[in-house]
């Protein structure tokens, strides 16, 4: 139960991520505001900040008297927190900037000159994006949601602080190993960690090969 | 009446360094050469005509305005060619792709006025091009991909930014011919950027010569290569471009005859090529002398009366002279340098009746 719920979560937060972090990732690679590598800083804040502390604050927006409780109103609950809904929307925060730093790589090095020759060739702003800049920051995106997908399954402290343990809802993998060892149950915590170390591996490796052959086809 | 120039460009601003002023007309046909050496603003000009750098100004070309005060069109919304110095295909795609990008993939029916998919392909010599990766062409390969994908597009005005000067020596002798084709076969005007006078010299019919950001001279190509007032004619390569037509062939000696305005030059050719046909004609400066009568046996082969023009000092101990062939000097111009002692010896004075002795004279046919 805790491998689906795990699954499940990492996929919507990966699909989530991609939609909301690629804007964020072009605007990044692309503006000239002053103030924009504060917004960088903001984004990539997640990566230092202890995973308790951006818990906490979760725990905060997300309960009944956060804007998190207003939402949730909407439809009817009384909080987002310890909830999968919560746990998805602390996902995505949490493993934004493993999704919007190599989609901004990649829009960077791609440098302004296909978007201008798509545009002396006619092709509106929103042509050029999808038919050019996507198809070259493709690396990126591979990346990119590999990294999200990746660091949501390994995710333990801020899962902890707003998810609690709610088996079903909010019990995801690494919680689960934490409970078999509290527990003493050594046997079951261990295939669960065996199989993590395993999937780690494998995502890393195929990451790597598959950015090897792109770099191929692309010289 | 006098006619609105087809092309009117004029902007002016802050440049990093320096400052840009430029304002030229340009006709609405032929190729308009803006020379000039590096960092001096010619490739911003070009930019700034296809929207994708902005100053103030104006722009407009065939009557369209494409800037104006507050009007500035987006770079997408003006019906403009760009070839940029580096091919810049798009990786993803095949050749075909690319060819056909501004129509969305799809060969659209010839019209009159337009330029045709086959057409240009034919024109470019890209048909075996067609099925290969971007990645796997040549440097030349892919900048005659990359102009046949900026004709495709329907320009009204086609911008060519040093589109040589990525290449090596091989590379740029084989795309000049079909830069040169493009030139005789299409309708539409271009502007092309060079820093090498070699260019200018084969395909320009008008040039914009800059300076620092500033327009030095405009105007018809034979015109400032010929203004002695201008830098461009005291330079040690100074020379002028002739439009000539092919009017013979001696097979027993490989010499073409080539008929220019006022007079006509033998000139040694590998091939024969059908009389009428179009060519250019370098001929430089260093490779005219005079003599007050016809020598009665020289080496030569080119001696032609002539009349000359204009002369200036270049320096203390050299002169350029303006000569326009012909007994009235009313045919075409040459420039010619002298030693100011052969001047005076022969005792020159403008106006006078002269015979010009070409040494030799590069041809390129068109």
């Amino acid at each position: 139960m805790a491998v689906r719920l795990t699954v499940e979560l990492a996929t919507l937060t990966t699909a989530i991520l991609l939609i909301v972090g690629t804007p964020v990732a072009w605007w990044l690679a692309r503006s000239r505001a002053w103030y924009k590598e504060a917004v960088a800083a903001i984004v990539a804040l997640p990566l230092v900040l202890p995973p308790t502390v951006l818990g906490f604050y979760l725990l905060v927006t997300l309960g009944p008297s956060g804007p998190g409780g207003a939402l949730a109103s909407l439809w009817g609950a009384r909080t987002l927190a310890f909830t999968f809904e919560g746990l998805v929307i602390g996902s995505v925060v949490y493993s934004l900037p493993f999704v919007v730093q190599p989609i901004r790589n990649a829009f960077e090095a791609m440098g302004d000159r296909p978007l201008e020759v798509a545009a002396t060739l006619r092709a509106s702003p929103w042509r050029s994006f999808w038919t050019v800049a996507v198809p070259l920051a493709r690396p990126g995106f591979l990346t990119g949601a590999v990294l999200g997908f990746a660091h949501t399954v390994g995710e333990f402290g801020v899962v902890l602080m707003i998810g609690g343990n709610i088996p079903g809802e909010t019990k995801v993998l690494s919680v689960a190993i934490y409970d078999y060892v509290e527990a003493l149950r050594w046997r079951e915590a261990n295939i669960l960690a065996g199989g993590m170390v395993v999937f780690a591996f494998i995502v890393i490796l195929s990451m790597m090969l598959i950015e090897k052959r792109m770099r191929r086809a692309g010289e | 009446m006098s006619v609105r120039p087809a092309i009117e460009v004029a902007f002016a601003g802050e440049l990093g360094k320096f400052r840009l002023d430029a304002r030229f007309d340009a006709p609405g046909k032929g190729i308009t050469a803006l020379f000039g050496p590096s960092g001096c603003g010619k490739t911003s000009v070009l930019r700034c005509i296809a929207g994708l750098q902005r100053l103030g100004g104006a722009c407009r070309v065939a009557g369209e305005v494409w800037q104006d005060g507050d009007v500035f069109l987006p770079p997408h919304r003006r019906a403009v060619g760009y070839v940029f110095q580096e091919a810049s295909l798009f990786p993803h795609m095949s050749v075909r792709a690319n060819l056909l990008y501004s129509s969305h993939g799809k060969v659209l029916p010839s019209a009159s006025g337009r330029i045709g998919f086959d057409e240009v392909v034919d024109l470019l010599g890209l048909d075996a091009l067609m099925g290969r990766a971007t990645q796997h062409l040549s440097g030349g390969e892919r900048q005659r991909v990359a102009v046949g994908r900026a004709l495709l597009s329907q320009p009204r005005l086609l911008l060519m930014d040093e589109p040589l000067s990525a290449l090596d020596r091989q590379s740029r002798d084989e795309i000049l011919p079909f830069l040169e084709r493009l030139h005789d076969t299409l309708e539409i005007p271009a502007f092309y950027v060079t820093h090498d006078m070699a260019e200018v010299e084969r395909l320009a019919d008008h040039l914009v010569l800059m300076r620092a950001g500033k327009v030095e001279a405009a105007g018809p190509l034979g015109g400032i290569q010929a203004d002695v007032d201008l830098s461009l004619a005291r330079q040690r390569e100074a020379a002028v471009s002739l439009d000539a037509v092919v009017a013979g062939y001696d097979r027993r000696y490989g010499l073409a005859r080539l008929d220019v305005a006022g007079g006509s030059f033998l000139v040694p050719s590998a091939a024969e090529h059908p009389v009428g046909t179009g060519a250019r004609l370098r001929i430089g400066a260093g490779e005219v002398s005079l003599a007050r009568e016809a020598p009665h046996a020289t080496s030569i082969l080119n001696l032609l009366p002539a009349r000359i023009l204009q002369a200036r000092p270049i320096d203390e101990r050299e002169m350029i002279l303006v000569l326009g062939l012909g007994a009235e000097g009313d045919g075409a111009t040459l420039l010619a340098r002298l030693t100011r002692m052969s001047w005076d010896h022969l005792g020159l004075a403008p106006g006078m009746a002269v015979v010009a002795q070409v040494k030799s004279a590069a041809l390129s046919l068109r």
